[in-house]
């Protein structure tokens, strides 16, 4: 996991550690226990110490090739492998293998007289014996203060064990030595004052009902560690601890958006919808449609390709497809693709970190895109708020490690301290939408707002969401001097808009109607007036024409009347000039 | 010489013909070892003459042999016969203690 990129730093530079193997507890101790040297974990009854040392040997074996010895003072080696075999752990076979080597050391009291002096030499030749037959580097004492129990004399038990712990050292394995915690020190018998160098502390505590195992590094000498308490649970594969955070911020990021499903919201978050990756809150009062917004998203998702993981902590997978109907959303296609798995299960099942694990399980199982959990809420009213918020912490760093894109919804009491309850998990949020009732007008309508999205330039307006049989929708909310208007009131504004509209319209027609008339009036008088013109024009040519055809009447009747008068008068004046020429034979 | 009345006062009445089979769990030269096996002798010879025998295991040369006795404390002595098996640890220097952890007196 992460504590191999790590390891090679600590090692180098720092006390040489051995790494457990076990997911988190390497990362909280800087990269495992102290090479060479013991480890004391204690803690009370059933809180997984012997799966926890039992771990170590295993994964030893396994992982980084350290063969291990279990020494076990109370269970037999028969109980020891079928306990650790329901973690998936084949003890059995790696005993074949010779890679680990359990010796079971039983001691009855009844059964033993004590006589005199002696010492725990029998121990150290077996457990030396048992390292040498494989060549242990890890060694485990699964509790070693069941000694004190069956061996009555405490001064000699305590002086070996002095002994024992040095000679642990000096043969350089690692040893975990597991001890039951105290009343008022950290172990029963007082182990932590011979194991110096790292003890780690168990715990098994019930908050609400709800058991929780917690994890603590009371001691780490010489090296770095986490000092917090970390819940760690143990499941199918063994231990895991869950550090809060991983101490570190520094995932990548991508550049790349991807739609919400819901055109609308898309261009209210700059036009192209969320940033892949980021982690989305998106809260609201009951019956204001998130699990809606998270469908639709999950839909859009699905529908180019992506897997995504639907995790529902208050309906059943088919409730979910059987609701979507009614918006006209169909899912089951896309589960039945492969494209979008449920996940249900009810908050109060089990512990908020046993939530934590098998949704770990199911993305890296699944490897989805897009995670959505509908409502982050319910889950986190399992558990205490700062466990929950710690929660939302590991998963939201889980998540933006693998650029997982993630929905959160979170279910809001009314009231205006629903914001400020928020604000908390808000604040690792990169996008933060609000869904709410709008009361007023006899109704109840529903709105949206973005409160916050980081990186993106986003719409500042309050959208009136609505869903109908077709889907989801988004409108403008009517914004004007009487506030904002939803609903029915939204809708009777806009009639009287539309009715101020035909008015202003129908006012205009008559204008224009009426500039018509009046133009056609003119046009008509023009045309009047042409004729007019054209009539005038017409009495013109005409007296012209008069004027030219008396004119030539009165030359043609002169000429008639001269030709009447004298007939000659053409012919003398022809002749007269033609005499002129030549010889004047016609003259009269 | 003393002990031979003892002897016979205390194993003649119970059990006369059973036979004692002792196993000493020791390591090498260690001085408890040697006092250990000294005083088992001594008392076998005055509790138990002629019917006892002593197997002294060296848990340095045989260290798997520590297993099957679930030995922890060196030295000890494992009372193979007569059963039931009984377990005694120590230099054996306490006689009181030993008597009562090999049967031979009920404990006060």
């Amino acid at each position: 996991m992460k504590n191999n990129g790590s390891k090679p730093i600590s090692t180098k530079t720092l006390l040489p550690k051995c790494p457990t193997g076990i997911q988190g507890l390497d990362e909280i101790t800087g990269g495992g226990l102290p090479r060479g040297r013991p480890t004391l974990v204690c803690g009370g009854a059933g809180c997984g110490k012997t799966l926890l040392a039992a771990e170590f040997l295993v994964r030893g074996a396994v992982e980084f090739g350290e063969p291990g010895v279990l020494m076990a003072f109370e269970e037999t080696e028969k109980e020891l492998k079928a306990n650790v075999a329901s973690l998936g752990f084949d003890l059995e076979g790696l005993v074949r293998r010779k890679k680990i080597v359990i010796d079971y050391v039983h001691i009855e009291r009844s059964e033993v007289q004590e006589s005199g002096e002696y010492d725990l030499e029998g121990l150290f030749v077996r457990l030396g014996h048992a390292i040498d037959s494989i060549g242990a580097k890890r060694v485990v004492l699964d509790t070693l203060e069941v000694l004190f129990a069956s061996l009555p004399n405490e001064a000699i038990l305590r002086s070996e064990l002095r002994r024992l712990f040095r000679w642990l050292k000096e043969r350089g394995v690692t040893a975990v030595i597991t001890a039951e915690r105290g009343r008022e020190s950290l172990t029963r018998h007082g182990l932590e004052e011979y194991v110096s160098d790292c003890v780690i502390l168990l715990d098994h505590r019930v908050n609400d009902q709800i058991a929780t195992r917690h994890l603590r590094v009371v001691k780490y000498r010489g090296a770095l560690h986490g000092t917090n308490e970390f819940p760690f649970l143990i499941g199918e594969e063994g231990i895991s601890v869950l550090p809060i955070t991983s101490l570190s911020l520094n995932h990548k990021v991508s550049a790349e958006r991807i739609a919400t499903g819901i055109p609308r919201l898309d261009a209210m978050l700059g036009g192209r919808g969320f940033f892949r990756g980021s982690s989305i809150l998106l809260t609201g009062t009951p019956g204001t449609g998130k699990t809606i917004v998270s469908c639709n998203f999950a839909q859009a998702a699905a529908r180019r390709g992506e897997r995504v993981m639907f995790f529902s902590f208050e309906e059943s997978p088919d409730q979910i497809i059987r609701n979507m109907h009614s918006i006209g959303l169909r899912l089951e296609p896309l589960v039945k693709r492969g494209l979008l798995r449920f996940h249900s299960a009810r908050p109060s099942l089990y512990g908020l970190e046993m939530h934590l694990a098998t949704m770990f399980k199911e993305i890296t199982t699944f490897k989805p895109h897009v995670v959505i959990i509908d409502p982050i809420t319910s889950l986190m009213g399992s558990g205490s708020d700062s466990e929950g918020k710690g929660m939302v912490t590991r998963l939201i760093d889980y998540l933006k490690a693998g650029q997982v894109t993630s929905l959160f919804t979170s279910l809001t009491e009314g009231g205006h301290a629903l914001q400020q309850s928020e604000a908390a998990m808000s604040s690792l949020m990169d996008s933060w939408l609000l869904l709410q009732d709008y009361e007023g007008n006899g109704e109840r309508n529903r709105v949206l707002y973005v409160l916050k999205a980081r990186g993106m330039a986003h719409s500042n307006q309050i959208r009136e969401f609505l869903i109908s049989d077709r889907g989801v929708d988004l409108v403008d909310a009517y914004i004007g001097p009487s506030g904002v208007l939803t609903g029915s009131a939204r809708a009777a504004q806009g009639a009287l808009e539309k009715a101020a509209l035909l008015a202003s319209q129908q006012e205009a027609a008559r204008r224009k109607r009426e500039l018509e008339r009046k133009r056609e009036a003119i046009e008509r008088q023009i045309s009047g007036l042409r004729s007019d013109y054209e009539s005038e024009t017409m009495e013109l040519r005409r007296v012209d024409e008069q004027v030219g055809t008396s004119a030539l009447m009165l030359t043609t009747e002169r000429t008639a009347s001269g030709i009447l008068r004298q007939a000659d008068a053409k012919v003398v004046a022809r002749a007269h000039t033609r005499s002129r020429s030549g010889n004047g034979k016609k003259n009269s | 010489m003393k002990t031979k009345p003892v002897k016979k006062r205390a194993a003649a009445p119970r059990k006369p013909v059973q036979f004692w089979q002792l196993r000493l769990y020791v390591m090498d030269k260690s001085s408890r070892s040697i006092t250990a096996f000294a005083n088992l002798k001594e008392f076998c010879e005055s509790h138990l003459k002629g019917r006892y025998h002593i197997k002294v295991i060296d848990l340095l040369k045989h260290p798997q042999l520590a297993k099957g006795d679930q030995i922890l404390a060196i030295p000890t002595v494992v009372r193979q016969l007569p059963r039931p098996v009984r377990t005694i640890i120590g230099t054996l220097s306490d006689t009181e203690n030993l008597l009562v952890g090999l049967d031979l007196r009920p404990a006060v």
